[in-house]
């Protein structure tokens, strides 16, 4: 018989390694967050213990207000926009019989390879706003455009958030499709038969079989996307637009980010706290309301 | 009109609303095609234009094929270094993944032991934390290591460096990564390695040499998507490594190559430098679009 030492050596030499880098680059950070937040911590103060100073100031920051709105805003819409025009797509590429199936995934995919970075870059040229001397626009949006509207300033106050929303659809909504065609296509084909035999119109098999039956799937996607998005809101608006102009465009975690680079540790991790609160209630709210008895077939 | 006549018209109706709808759907589906190529493949063009060819109209197809605008990027915007910078990086943090990742889940998910149960809720609850919420305090402890080190032994070494980039890379991609891994180990048999243990061979042998080989796929589609977001990720990189020009990597050098260009009027070097950053993951993605695309059912959950 085996020895109950070897195994335990063993398992201890397989698990120790990634315990320790989990523990030291993710756990203790973690906690560093909360801890930190009661401190005034900074390049040039000790970081002596404030209590929740540092909230009552971030609560009545108007840049931090503003960045939590932008993030709500950008969470709501984006996920809306990417879920729905996902599901649509993903339910027609599964189901109906489309010459270039192939093609139109692969290509619907490329967005999610790329770089968030070449993606501002790409952007940067699509909403460039310059003109000519002589008054013709230059950036690939306003020359298309520009038949039937005035050039638009797509980054000024006014735009940037919808031009970032639009960016972030633009890059997620390929992954989340692909996704959803593989679930879609587990569904089994014959109960759309005998629900097109019933008269069920394409319609309703798409609400009551293909939804229904993927719903444990959505959900799971949902709750880990609200998540990812107030992330790849950060990626967007640090590459391109750095929370400008004045601070229109901040979400969270760039507002986080630059009270880093501001020295005040202690403040920055307040809205860090705030930050992972808010990601987990909205997660935990999610999960609540999309709960539904699950059907199997 | 008979019978038979009003079910053909209605059948008619049927198959040309059937039409039109097909052809809804091809346009649509064409539509966003060209959203995402007609960008990306300006891109490419744009990078051959030389600089005059930018006050003009865009949508002009390039005068010939300037291809100064990759020796420019790649030298004097030193994009050449912050390349080998990004393959070493992504290198050295899949192999300690790897490393690291493939044993620890093995473990976890075949067998039982104390602490066991905890040590999986803990990093399921890992998939949660999201790298850039910790980005802050992972440089605050690695500044106050450089600290530390600085006063003991006279010089720093934890940031700047692109060993301890690869490290905190592969560490923050455990949870994502062992919760793949196990979930793939759990489904097979116990009697692979009962038949192994019989023939003699030990623990080691036995992960090594008959559970791995055939975790093959789910080994591959892991190297797949941590390749991609070793690649791409920024903002650790940025932070970690903001002390010396020549260590970034190349999202980072693109993004002050963005802002140098932009403020010096050169647009074709730019764009040289978008296509240096996103062609090896294209040419990586037409090779295994379908491995990638397929790995999908188990990679829901990625941040």
């Amino acid at each position: 018989m085996r020895s109950n030492k070897g195994r335990n050596r063993f398992l201890a030499l397989c698990i120790a390694p990634a315990t320790i880098l989990f523990f030291v680059f993710m756990i203790i950070p973690t906690i560093n967050v909360f801890r930190m937040a009661l401190t005034d911590a900074g390049a040039f103060t000790a970081g002596k213990f404030i209590g929740l100073a540092n909230f009552v100031t971030l609560f009545n920051d108007k840049r931090f207000i503003i960045a939590m709105q932008n993030t709500i805003l950008l969470v709501v819409v984006v996920t809306i926009i990417t879920f729905a025009l996902a599901l649509v797509f993903a339910g027609i590429l599964t189901r109906e019989k489309i010459k270039g199936q192939n093609f139109f995934r692969i290509v619907f995919y490329i967005p999610n390879i790329l770089s968030v970075v070449v993606i501002a870059g790409v952007f940067s040229a699509i909403y460039d706003a310059r003109q000519l001397p002589d008054g013709t626009p230059f950036g690939l949006l306003n020359t298309m455009i520009r038949l039937f509207h005035d050039p638009v300033t797509w980054l000024d106050e006014r735009h940037v958030i919808v031009s970032i929303i639009i960016a972030m659809v633009w890059q997620a909504i390929g992954y989340y499709m692909v996704m959803y065609m593989a679930s879609m296509s587990a569904v089994s084909a014959s109960l759309y038969e005998s629900a097109g035999l019933d008269g069920a119109g394409r319609i309703t098999q798409f609400f009551q079989i293909t939804l229904p039956l993927i719903w444990t799937n959505i959900r799971t996607t949902l709750t880990f996307f609200i998540i990812s998005t107030i992330n790849m809101a950060f990626l967007f608006v640090k590459a391109m637009t750095s929370g400008g102009p004045n601070g229109a465009s901040d979400v969270a975690l760039s507002f986080m980010y630059g009270q880093k680079d501001a020295n005040l540790y202690g403040y920055s991790m307040a809205a860090g706290v705030v930050i992972f609160i808010f990601s987990f209630a909205l997660s935990a709210l999610v999960n609540k309301v999309t709960k539904r008895d699950v059907l199997e077939v | 009109m008979s019978k038979d006549n009003a079910g053909a018209v209605q059948s008619q109706s049927g198959r040309s609303t059937e039409t039109l709808y097909k052809v809804f759907i091809y346009v649509v589906l064409i539509t966003l095609a060209i959203t995402i190529i007609v960008p990306v493949g300006w891109v490419f063009l744009a990078s051959i234009k030389q600089n005059s060819e930018f006050y003009t109209n865009p949508w002009a197809l390039p005068l010939g094929f300037y291809w100064q605008n990759f020796v420019e990027a790649w030298t004097t915007a030193k994009m050449g270094s912050y390349m080998l910078n990004s393959v070493i990086v992504t290198a050295v943090a899949l192999l300690i993944l790897l490393a690291v990742a493939l044993p620890a889940a093995y473990c976890l998910s075949r067998f039982q032991f104390r602490g066991g149960k905890l040590l999986n809720i803990c990093f399921m609850a890992g998939l949660f934390i999201n790298v850039n919420y910790i980005v802050v305090p992972i440089f605050l402890m690695l500044n106050g290591g450089d600290k530390w080190l600085r006063q003991a032994f006279g010089s720093s070494l934890l940031l700047n460096n692109l060993f301890v980039l690869a490290v905190v890379y592969a560490s923050t991609a455990l949870p994502f990564t062992i919760y793949l891994l196990s979930g793939y180990f759990a489904t097979l048999p116990h009697d692979f390695e009962e038949a192994a243990y019989i023939d003699g061979a030990g623990y080691g042998r036995t992960m090594v040499s008959v559970i791995f080989p055939m975790a093959k796929p789910s080994i591959i589609t892991i190297i797949l998507f941590n390749f991609l977001s070793f690649w791409n990720e920024y903002i650790i990189s940025m932070t970690l490594m903001s002390g010396l020009n020549s260590q970034k990597t190349l999202p980072v050098g693109l993004l002050s190559l963005q802002q140098a260009s932009q403020s010096a009027a050169q647009y074709g070097r730019l764009y040289a430098g978008l296509v240096l950053v996103m062609l090896p993951t294209l040419i990586l993605y037409m090779c295994v679009q379908k491995q990638l695309t397929q790995g999908m059912t188990v990679g829901g959950l990625k941040g």
